[in-house]
């Protein structure tokens, strides 16, 4: 290996990717991205999917954007706007009685009678006060138990305890209750009203492998309201446009990008990583190696299973990664109505909690929903260039839908798009005879676009038992490896993915040492 | 033994040599061996160890847990999965080895047989298989466990070599050491003779298959009566194998999969085996760990043979420095009647492996006609074998 051009390469050019070499180059580091799409953002990406139409080709929506990589890079300064700072939600109804959650989630709530807005309120405020104590933990190393960790990680668990402290006896009693409940009777017990309880089943379990009654699945609706206190922001261009607003500020950090290179291996010399070969054949020598790819790709497949021990190939293998949502982009020649509600919000088809959880008992069985709950963005109410004039594009988010469908997705992808279509068709009558294109992405074709093994978004299942010092696996936790020189900064870390940065800021503070 | 009930009926396996060690353990004196009823003893102890010491013995090894470990990757697989360079091993040879979890921690030790450029067998105590599976993920290689379709006899002793070569064994004055050789031994066909065992004396090992033991079993026994060949059993081979300061797994370290008490969990350097470890061949499991450990100084045992004064046998026995500081155990002890000195094999915390001096003492509580004496007798750190005799290296090995 020649010496190395670069103290740091970084595999994959998604925002956790570009948070990474952000951080690193404004710490003056010489870093290197290499990203194997054709423009950057991993995740985040806007695409044309039919002549004339585009639409998020992932991510639709930004919840959990890092706050310190917003403040260090200022991508506002390289073209991001928000075209939605804070975008309301409305639960449909099929029979035109919608509920609409404004502000940051559901500050004020129309449709709902008084007495269950009060029920709601409270119910808001408990979850938005015990989310506050998980926050701070975001943004550091997972500490070990019975470890310590940095000076910041620290403070940033002393945060977590003062906020615990906080809440006073009752509400952290409340709060020890809850950690592991389920969210289905929490809405059963705390509300009354179907839509509402329905909506909130299925921001918990939205991306994940559960439903509303699996255990724990109230914690990943506080993961969910961790990122921005359950804001939810829309940029102006779409998520590509923020992915490239990102690249940019990072380019002018000093990083290099560069797109269409895939990396095949990652290099060693048995004792440490120390570079990266290209598909081209290409090879690249740097101080340290840092992967936003899925944690088990990046040790089986780039570093090769012979330099990983045994131990840590069982744990990697172990990873539950089982994507269950689908990606359904529609094209219509005229804007459909859902019932007279607002297209500029986020809509969701979730009637009740029991709808989700029948949703979800599909995907045991290795089949997708008939009647699938769904989350649906529509940019053209936001934003002109995504379709003609007098055009719409939907973006949906749908599940259940396993990455292994029995009998497999060639037989199986039309019905999926004809019972998600059913579904609109109920919600919006009209819908059908509107659409001009349609893109499906069943789980196996993101997999297989994004290299998301599984099909899971977050590179590995958002659950209770891979969080923290066991996300992605317990000894690779903490953004090092067991090969020095390697290291984790992807989703597959904690905290997770869903378009944050979050992952690639914090391993880039352990890198620097500044953790 | 398609019969479902076959688990409780005969809850152990038989050896294919059992119709022949049945007849000859007149005291019926039975213990199970990785599921299969194996001898205790042929009637007399005494006579068998001296067997291995003065004549020849033969031990049934049909139980030891055998993986045949083939294909193109199977070398770089072995060193991957053990401490030792297992691709520098010669076809036709044999390696003492060992192998270990992420935390450096010894999973078991055993032999490993290069049988071809391409085909190992790995000879061990424990089971092993899931680990070694996943260990092959990445490695163009096949595992199988291959335990019941190999039969082997252990023949040892300063006659073995005598014995072998009546029973027809040709070319085998020039077998060294810790190599092996296909060989055909009249009525019991075609054999894989290797020069290895567990006494520490001149010995062979006989590899058939099931079908065939009875047979090797007979032609062996007929040939070896002239040079006072008889069977033995575990008791006589545990007294050999205390001499020879060979280990057990699970008797003198635990193996660290079936590890309960976190502390229990021993590395190579803490039991004897550091010599193995060849931390310049490239990743192997263990690795890291064994290298932060001895760089971290975070070794806390060690392995040693004792020298106890007297006669009594220190088994289980604790060890105590000054007569007041517990610092280890012994492992496995008895009176050799070889060296006539009373052995022991101890884990002891370190630095007293080294430093000990003449402050040991091994606490033995001896039940005399239904009363415990306690006795505090001296220990002393002797080296490694005990007994080392120089027939157990000559090639070619003598005529006695």
């Amino acid at each position: 290996m020649p010496t190395p051009s670069f103290d740091a390469i970084i595999i994959g050019g998604g925002v956790n990717g570009l948070a990474c070499a952000g951080r690193l180059a404004q710490a003056g580091q010489k870093v290197l991205v290499l990203d194997a799409a054709d423009t950057p953002g991993g995740g985040a990406l806007t695409a044309e999917f039919a002549p004339g139409y585009r639409v998020d080709g992932l991510a639709h929506l930004v919840t959990h954007l890092d706050a310190r990589m917003l403040a260090a890079l200022k991508p506002e300064g390289h073209g991001l706007e928000w075209a939605v700072g804070s975008m309301a939600t409305t639960a449909l109804s099929s029979d035109g009685g919608h509920l609409t959650l404004n502000g940051a989630y559901g500050e004020n709530v129309q449709g709902l009678d008084e007495d269950e807005a009060q029920r709601w309120a409270a119910l808001r405020g408990r979850l938005l006060r015990h989310t506050e104590i998980l926050r701070p933990l975001r943004e550091i190393t997972p500490p070990l138990p019975g470890k310590g960790g940095g000076k910041g990680n620290l403070l940033a668990l002393g945060r977590a305890g003062l906020n615990l402290r906080r809440l006073g006896r009752e509400d952290m009693q409340e709060f020890l209750r809850m950690i592991l409940i389920n969210v289905h009777d929490v809405v059963q017990e705390d509300l009354t009203d179907d839509r509402l309880r329905g909506l909130l089943a299925f921001d918990a379990t939205l991306g994940t492998f559960l439903g509303p009654r699996s255990p724990n699945s109230l914690f990943l609706l506080w993961h969910r309201l961790s990122g921005d206190a359950g804001r939810i922001r829309w940029p102006r261009g779409g998520m590509g446009a923020l992915a490239s607003a990102l690249a940019e500020a990072v380019r002018a950090a000093g990083a290099e990008l560069r797109c269409a290179a895939r990396v095949d291996r990652v290099l060693s010399d048995g004792d440490r990583a120390t570079g990266v070969r290209l598909e081209s054949g290409e090879e690249i020598a740097a101080r340290c190696v840092i992967s936003t790819a899925n944690p088990r790709t990046t040790f089986l497949d780039l570093l090769g299973a012979r330099q990983v021990e045994t131990g840590l190939v069982r744990r990697l293998n172990n990873i539950r990664m089982r994507g269950t949502a689908a990606k359904l982009h529609l094209a219509l020649k005229g804007a459909p109505d859902f019932r007279g509600a607002d297209l500029r919000h986020r809509l969701v088809i979730a009637p009740s909690s029991d709808t989700v959880e029948n949703a979800f008992n599909h995907i045991k069985y290795g089949e997708f929903s008939p009647a699938p709950v769904m989350e649906i963005t529509c940019p053209t109410a936001h934003d002109s260039g995504f379709a003609p004039d007098g055009h719409h594009v939907l973006s949906i988010v749908a599940q259940y839908a396993p990455y292994s469908l029995r009998g497999g997705w060639e037989a199986g992808r039309d019905a999926l798009q004809a019972a998600i279509l059913k579904q609109l068709e109920a919600h919006a009558p009209g819908i059908g005879e509107l659409v001009t294109a349609v893109e499906l992405l069943t789980p196996a074709d993101i997999a297989a676009r994004h290299g998301l093994v599984g099909g899971s978004w977050h590179q590995g299942d958002l659950a209770v038992e891979q969080m923290l010092f066991m996300r992605p696996a317990v000894g690779i936790a903490r953004y090092a490896t067991p090969m020095p020189g390697l290291w984790l900064a992807g989703a597959g870390s904690h905290p997770g993915g869903g378009i944050s940065g979050t992952a690639g800021w914090n391993a880039a503070n352990e890198i620097l040492g500044a953790a | 033994m398609n019969d479902l009930r076959h688990h409780f009926r005969t809850p152990l396996m038989r050896s294919p040599f059992h119709p022949r060690v049945e007849a000859a353990n007149v005291l019926n004196a039975w213990a199970p061996w990785a599921g299969v009823t194996t001898a205790l003893n042929f009637g007399d102890v005494a006579m068998e160890h001296s067997s291995i010491r003065n004549s020849a013995s033969l031990y049934d090894i049909s139980p030891m847990i055998k993986y045949a470990i083939e294909g193109p990757g199977a070398a770089a697989y072995l060193d991957r999965l053990t401490l030792r360079r297992a691709s520098a091993l010669p076809v036709g040879a044999v390696q003492y080895t060992s192998w270990c979890n992420d935390a450096g921690h010894v999973l078991d030790d055993g032999t490993l047989f290069r049988l071809g450029e391409d085909r190992f067998r790995l000879c061990c105590q424990e089971r092993h298989l899931p680990w070694l599976q996943d260990s092959a993920i990445g490695f163009d290689v096949s595992i199988r466990d291959e335990t019941e379709a190999i039969a082997g006899l252990s023949l040892q002793g300063p006659t073995s070599f005598s014995v072998l070569s009546a029973a027809g064994g040709a070319d085998l004055a020039s077998l060294k050491p810790f190599r092996l050789a296909e060989m055909h031994l009249g009525p019991a066909g075609p054999v894989m003779v290797s020069r290895t065992g567990f006494t520490g004396d001149l010995g062979y090992e006989i590899w058939t298959t099931p079908d065939r033991a009875l047979d090797l079993w007979d032609h062996l026994m007929a040939a070896g009566t002239p040079h006072r060949l008889r069977p033995v059993g575990t008791e006589a081979l545990n007294i050999a194998r205390i001499e020879a300061g060979f280990i057990i797994a699970n008797m003198d370290f635990i193996c660290a999969e079936q590890v309960l008490r976190p502390d229990r969990a021993r590395q190579p350097d803490e039991i004897g085996l550091g010599w193995m470890v060849d931390l310049d061949k490239g990743a192997f499991n263990g690795r890291n760990a064994i290298r932060a450990a001895r760089e971290g100084g975070m070794l806390h045992w060690a392995l040693v043979g004792l020298d106890i004064e007297g006669n009594v046998p220190a088994e289980g026995a604790e060890l105590y420095l000054d007569g007041k500081k517990a610092v280890g155990q012994v492992t496995a002890a008895v009176w050799s009647p070889t060296t006539k000195r009373n052995l022991a094999l101890a884990q002891i915390r370190r630095p007293w492996h080294r430093d000990a001096g003449d402050r040991l003492r091994a606490e033995i509580y001896a039940l005399r006609e239904l009363q415990y004496h306690k006795l505090m007798l001296r220990a002393r750190i002797a080296r490694r074998p005990f007994f080392n005799p120089p027939r157990r290296r000559a090639t070619p090995p003598g005529m006695f």
